[in-house]
């Protein structure tokens, strides 16, 4: 289990004051101008050093991503864009990040761009959070106020500025070339890869994006050395982790943990436990919405990181646990999540604009067996025309719920249409 | 994706407050030069702000005007954002979270008391005071139930909800009483139910970590080999 001492995130629940001088008393900005003084390269070395893989949900090494952007600054400045648009469902982590830790995301901010060569950082924070937009912006204002970010940033000699930007509710704009056009004033709709936005990003500009957590965690690594962050977690798979854990738990919470922590453990010893017991367990979303469910037998033992999950053809995405116990409608859960992303589909791709919507519908006459026992398997079908056949990832966020709850619990489907059908010719016989 | 569509009655004017107006400098003055256009979401929601809580076309128009945006640039941002109400709102606005971690925790029940004391989703009750709807996840899944409510005193979150708090903030909306923005049962934020288990160290917080660290991996007295070398 993890110790407290090895946590990065202090003041998770905001137990303590989230101001300037609390957070420095905690290690914030401790030694920050130190690291600026060993150089772009050290930096990168060291996060590189760390294992540390994004905590968006795509997993990508953070380090090497940094190492993407250009060696020298040409005509165009270079930007990091921090990814706070957290709207995938069962996710709440970088909320509590941002509002009761907001200096080790500025920080971050700091230490990030100085190694990318960035003088300018946007944050993108969804619209819906205005309690912390307002906690954030306060921090970011004491932070300019103290100097630690600002003209000769800590002292450095290095300028940098942070500005904190909202969207206006828009799931795909946590995606991050739709996150781009949003920021520029556009509606939010991914952009076509390549370019890649290492090359022509913001405003056409060599850009980074990362998530919150991602950047957020990079002074401590530094603080505390890569091998420190590397010593948890299996191999490929290190560092600690935010978990979120929602549903049908008996104390649903926010911890952070080590990485490839058991499932069962991290729900037992930090969620209370399933209600009702772990025998009551039907089945688990451990990564966010987008990530395929798994039922109870592989939840018993599956270990809680990016490799493990990808094994049983799943994810850690942002590692929001989503629990469901035997009460659960599966059928009705999943066409809940297919209703999301109907919803947010931008519309620019015609597979997922018109996708999302189809498997809503046929889920949803499904949901009461109104359906042929056929259209089980033309619903995987189209799932997988979706997947993989649109510009963003939101069309293979749609696809893989269904594609999971057809995986693990096909029997659920044709229970629903068998009874409908059991009613019916009863209904029928009676009208004879 | 959602189809969205502008109300059929329209306002003949609109103008930012003095208060929207420092806002809106304030957002702008983010952006380099020529790329004002980025402030348009911050704008758009200061002039919903600044109209009753919904955004008309003159707000639109006066909003694209500011930024030397086409006009139609920024009906399309206004229809494509799910925050902006593209219609007239009661004085409260409830937007109840209806995704599956709240489903899986009872926001049926939160819809049922909406419907009951409030009417129809979108509609304005009776009395002008409350709209509700159902909105996508809000990000608070670890303090499912929830709803958020957005007034003229600010978008505050409320967490941990059943169907009794949920009345409980009703009957105080309804008869002007100050209500608590947060959990409703007694959590803190987004610790377990009963208190943190983690982060008790208190050794954490007592400033032993403010102290000067020796950095790890730090090069080894690289300037002083090269200082050497350069010498010999």
């Amino acid at each position: 289990m993890l110790e407290d001492k090895d946590r990065i995130f202090t003041n998770l629940y905001g137990l303590q004051d989230p101001g300037l001088e609390a957070a420095k008393k905690r290690g914030a900005w401790n030694g920050t101008a130190a690291f600026m003084a060993l150089g772009d390269d050290w930096i990168v070395t060291q996060i590189k050093e760390s294992g540390l893989r994004g905590r968006g949900g795509a997993g990508f090494p953070t380090g090497l991503k940094w190492s993407f952007m250009p060696k020298e600054i040409g005509e165009r400045p270079h930007y990091l864009v921090v990814n706070a648009d957290e709207s995938e469902p069962g996710t709440c982590k970088d909320r509590d990040l941002m509002r009761h830790d907001p200096h080790l995301l500025i920080e971050g901010c700091l230490i990030a761009s100085f190694a990318m060569r960035a003088n300018a950082c946007y944050i993108y924070l969804r619209g819906e959070y205005i309690d912390e937009r307002i906690a954030l912006q306060k921090a970011i204002d004491e932070a300019y106020a103290a100097k630690l970010i600002g003209k000769n940033a800590c002292g450095s000699g290095y300028d940098f500025d942070l500005y904190l930007h909202h969207g206006a509710g828009a799931y795909i704009c946590g995606e991050e070339t739709a996150l781009l056009e949003s920021l520029e004033g556009k509606k939010g709709q991914p952009r076509l890869k390549p370019p890649f936005p290492a090359n022509a990003g913001l405003y056409g500009c060599p850009t980074t994006v990362n998530n919150v957590e991602s950047i957020a965690v990079t002074p401590t690594i530094l603080r505390r050395g890569s091998g420190w962050f590397s010593s948890f977690g299996r191999p490929g798979n290190a560092g600690t982790k935010v978990f979120c854990i929602s549903g049908h738990v008996n104390t649903p919470c926010n911890v952070e943990e080590e990485m490839s922590i058991p499932l069962k453990t991290l729900i037992e010893r930090h969620a209370g436990g399933v209600v009702g017991g772990w025998d009551n367990l039907k089945a688990i979303i451990p990564g966010g919405s987008s990530v395929p469910c798994l039922p109870r037998d592989i939840c018993d033992d599956v270990l809680m990181d990016f490799d493990a999950l990808k094994e049983h053809k799943s994810g850690l995405g942002t590692a929001a646990v989503i629990v469901m116990d035997q009460s659960t409608d599966m059928v009705r859960a999943i066409t809940r999540l297919a209703y999301f992303y109907k919803h947010e589909s931008c519309g620019q791709c015609t597979p997922c604009r018109e996708g999302t919507g189809w498997m809503w519908r046929v889920l949803t006459r499904m949901c009461e067996g109104k359906a042929d026992m056929a259209e089980i398997d033309m619903l995987l079908d189209v799932s997988q025309e979706i997947e993989g056949h649109t510009i963003c990832a939101l069309g293979d966020a749609a696809a893989w719920p269904v594609q999971g709850l057809i995986r693990h619990f096909r029997h659920e489907i044709e229970d629903k249409i068998n009874t409908y059908r059991a009613d019916k010719s009863v209904h029928a016989m009676a009208a004879e | 994706m959602s189809s969205r569509h502008l109300a059929t009655e329209q306002p003949d004017s609109f103008s930012f407050s003095k208060g929207g107006e420092k806002e809106a400098k304030f957002w702008i003055a983010k952006y380099p030069k020529g790329k004002e256009r980025s402030a348009v979401i911050p704008l758009l929601w200061i002039a919903q702000k600044d109209n009753g809580g919904w955004l008309s076309e003159p707000a639109m128009r006066s909003v694209g005007d500011r930024l030397g945006m086409a006009h139609i640039r920024v009906l399309e941002v206004a229809t494509f954002y799910t925050m902006f109400k593209l219609a007239p709102v009661g004085k409260h606005l409830i937007q109840v979270c209806g995704t599956t971690p709240c489903m899986l925790r009872g926001s049926g029940e939160i819809i049922k008391v909406c419907k009951n004391r409030i009417g129809e989703k979108n509609t304005i009750s009776a009395d002008g005071k409350f709209t509700w709807e159902e909105v996508e996840c809000l990000g608070a899944c670890v303090n499912a139930p929830m709803v958020q409510i957005s007034n003229a005193t600010g978008d505050a979150y409320y967490e941990d909800l059943d169907r009794a708090s949920m009345e409980k903030l009703l009957d105080d909306l309804a008869a002007d009483r100050a209500i608590k923005a947060g959990p409703q049962n007694g959590r803190h934020t987004s610790e377990p139910l009963g208190g943190a288990q983690t982060l008790t160290d208190k050794s954490l917080y007592n400033g032993s970590r403010a102290k000067k660290i020796k950095i790890p991996n730090a090069p080894k007295a690289a300037k002083k080999v090269s200082k050497k070398k350069e010498a010999k």
